[in-house]
């Protein structure tokens, strides 16, 4: 499966009014995976995915399925299928024909066509709904007719495009499992664009976090949320502490003015380096031997967790603990070697990013 | 519900005083002889021998909204695709005509097809011979054409705009060629658009007497003239008059009826 390639994208770039949209995108994407383009608005991911899908031509760079450059090959003759945003169903059709059109357009023979739009309308759960108007239905249900129309022209690839944005939380984690489900089942290439870390990290086979017109990293959810390669990654995966730290030497690592022992090799001695400490792997209590030391500051519930806030000689840590503190006491937070993390130190770009407010900074942590 | 009824009142009394009590009129002098006063058919007999003029007047009425859409269509549509400046740019020079009176409009293009106007003149300038330009039934349905597109183009601009550019990219994505977009979904989903602008392009047109009377001349009789000859010319008689506008009345009524129906049958389909 790794090595086969469907689609290749070399070099995209894209420009809009001067703008550059794409700066130059390399990618491979692998036969029936799901991919998930990730980040914020502005990055270029429904850019990227609307080059795949045609309805977009790269200014400089080339698109390759199996092989074959698809350059201005219009969409409807390529092997792909876009989910839309906004579902974009056809007002004037019912369930049973905006699933039944793209065979219609083919002209596939009538009893076909019905036995497979049946099999669509199981698929995704909308068994007996084939004779309702699409404007009748809730956004879940809206939802499942765009997929099922997509999928009913059985193509190589499906491209959704923030699917389950409109979708309310409990919904969307409900249609999270579900596209997983219906991707594992047909055994076909999903490439899915969205901003959220979270449905990114729920459904992926890999993920490609995009930042500015350009990809920061590309890795499993495992990589992308434990070994993030700078802090625009770090910051954009989930929460967490990143702080300035000196690499002495292999596996020894020296930030908040203590050395810690570490996971990470190949550094060089004596780098600069940032280290990230995700808040859920920081444990406290009593201050002691190889602890960092800091005054709780604020304690927040929320939900499945507390919300500490330690302030560490001006720096601020983050901490999350079913655990809850005191404000002013005074504890010790400890550290496995495998929970730091170390990244190469970045360049001004990675940090375009805007942090929450409460989140530390390396440039505050001074040696 | 009581402060709603309230707030109608004064179209209320509008409609009956200017809608109501004309149309029950209407039907009054057309059924009442003028002489006697007496009920009678005779109006109505008399007006269905201008059955020809009336048949005219539809013929050149759908002639002049064929045209209307045909031109006003792949506009409208081009206009809801482009940019906001560029929209509103070719908007202005819709509606621009519209700011003057009709009957300048009117006139104008009398200045223009005219024996001696000025394309005729034009042609005399390079020794070429006259054409015969006015006064016939083709410059009464280009004088419709030229006062209703505008009428047309509005209704379709205002419904195409409301067409997602998401919808049309799904139909490229399914399959759809770019004549196919236009044919499986644009159409469609703009129909109730071109019903109304049928609408409001036909009625006036098979109605008109101003364009037909200015360049049409005597060639060119529609039967709005003679409705028009009944209440206003010589041969003053509101009787006939009356019954005249019935005759004309019904034919608008039973085209409204055609058109309806195809929008009910549109959402039939559409519930399935």
């Amino acid at each position: 499966m790794e090595n086969n390639v469907i689609v290749r994208l070399e070099n995209l770039v894209v420009k809009y009014d001067d703008e550059l949209i794409l700066k130059g995108i390399n990618l491979d994407i692998h036969d029936k995976e799901f991919i998930t383009f990730l980040g914020p608005s502005g990055c270029g991911k429904t850019t990227t995915l609307r080059i795949i899908g045609g309805f977009i031509d790269p200014n400089e760079g080339n698109v390759y399925f199996d092989g074959k450059k698809i350059n201005g090959v219009p969409p409807y003759k390529r092997q792909v299928n876009t989910v839309f945003q906004k579902y974009a169903l056809f007002q004037h059709r019912n369930v049973y024909e905006n699933i039944a059109f793209g065979l219609r357009l083919k002209k596939t023979p009538e009893n076909e066509i019905h036995k497979r739009v049946m099999e669509m309308l199981e698929l995704v759960n909308l068994k007996g709904y084939g004779a309702r108007r699409v404007d009748y239905l809730s956004g879940g249900q809206q939802q499942r007719v765009a997929i099922a129309r997509a999928l009913i022209n059985h193509p190589r690839i499906l491209l959704l495009d923030e699917p389950l944005g409109a979708l309310d939380l409990k919904l969307r984690k409900e249609m999270q499992i579900e596209l997983k489900k219906i991707q594992q089942q047909l055994g076909i290439t999903f490439i899915y664009v969205t901003h959220d870390q979270e449905e990114a990290l729920t459904m992926s086979d890999r993920i490609v976090v995009m930042n500015g017109g350009v990809i920061d990293q590309i890795g499993t959810p495992q990589d992308i949320y434990n070994e993030p390669v700078n802090p625009f990654v770090a910051k954009f995966i989930g929460e967490s502490n990143i702080v300035a730290g000196l690499m002495h030497d292999d596996f020894d690592v020296e930030f908040a003015n203590q050395r810690f022992v570490c996971v990470d090799k190949g550094f060089g001695k004596m780098t600069p380096v940032d280290v990230v400490i995700r808040p859920e792997d920081i444990k406290f209590g009593p201050t002691g031997d190889n602890t960092i030391d800091g005054t709780v500051e604020t304690v927040t519930f929320k939900g499945v967790h507390y919300e500490i806030i330690v302030d560490v000689f001006g720096t601020k840590w983050k901490i999350h603990s079913t655990k809850s503190a005191e404000p002013g006491a005074f504890i010790g937070m400890s550290l496995n070697p495998e929970d730091i993390h170390i990244m190469h130190k970045s360049d001004a770009q990675g940090f375009s990013f805007s942090a929450p407010a409460n989140e530390v900074t390396g440039d505050e942590n001074k040696f | 519900m009581k402060t709603n009824s309230k707030a109608a009142f004064p179209y209320i009394l509008w409609v009956l005083f200017f809608t109501v009590i004309p149309f029950v009129l209407v039907i009054y002098y057309a059924a009442t002889s003028k002489d006697t006063g007496a009920i009678t058919l005779d109006n109505l007999a008399n007006a269905s021998r201008y059955f020809p003029v009336l048949i005219r007047s539809v013929y050149l009425a759908v002639i002049a909204t064929a045209i209307c859409l045909v031109i006003a269509y792949p506009l409208a549509f081009t206009m809801s695709r482009s940019s906001k400046s560029v929209q509103r740019v070719i908007l202005l020079l819709v509606m621009l005509p519209m700011w003057m009176n009709f009957l300048l409009r009117t006139y104008a293009w009398i200045t223009i097809l005219d024996n001696n106007g000025l394309i005729n003149s034009f042609l005399t300038e390079l020794g070429l011979p006259k054409i015969q330009l006015i006064n016939n039934s083709g410059a009464v349905v280009l004088g419709m054409v030229y006062n209703y597109l505008p009428f047309m183009i509005t209704p379709l601009y205002s419904i195409m705009t409301k067409i997602d550019k998401s919808v049309i990219e799904a139909s490229q994505d399914l399959g759809c060629n770019g004549w196919q977009v236009i044919t499986k979904t644009v159409l469609p989903l703009s129909f109730p658009g071109i019903l109304t602008g049928i609408t409001v392009t036909f009625v006036p047109a098979v109605s008109t007497f101003v364009i037909s009377g200015l360049l049409g001349g005597s060639n060119c009789f529609l039967i709005g003239d003679l409705i028009q000859q009944q209440f206003l010319g010589n041969e003053y008689n509101l009787n006939y008059g009356a019954a005249t506008s019935l005759m004309l009345m019904v034919v608008v009524f039973i085209s409204m009826g055609i058109f309806n129906s195809f929008d009910n049958d549109e959402m039939e389909d559409s519930m399935i």
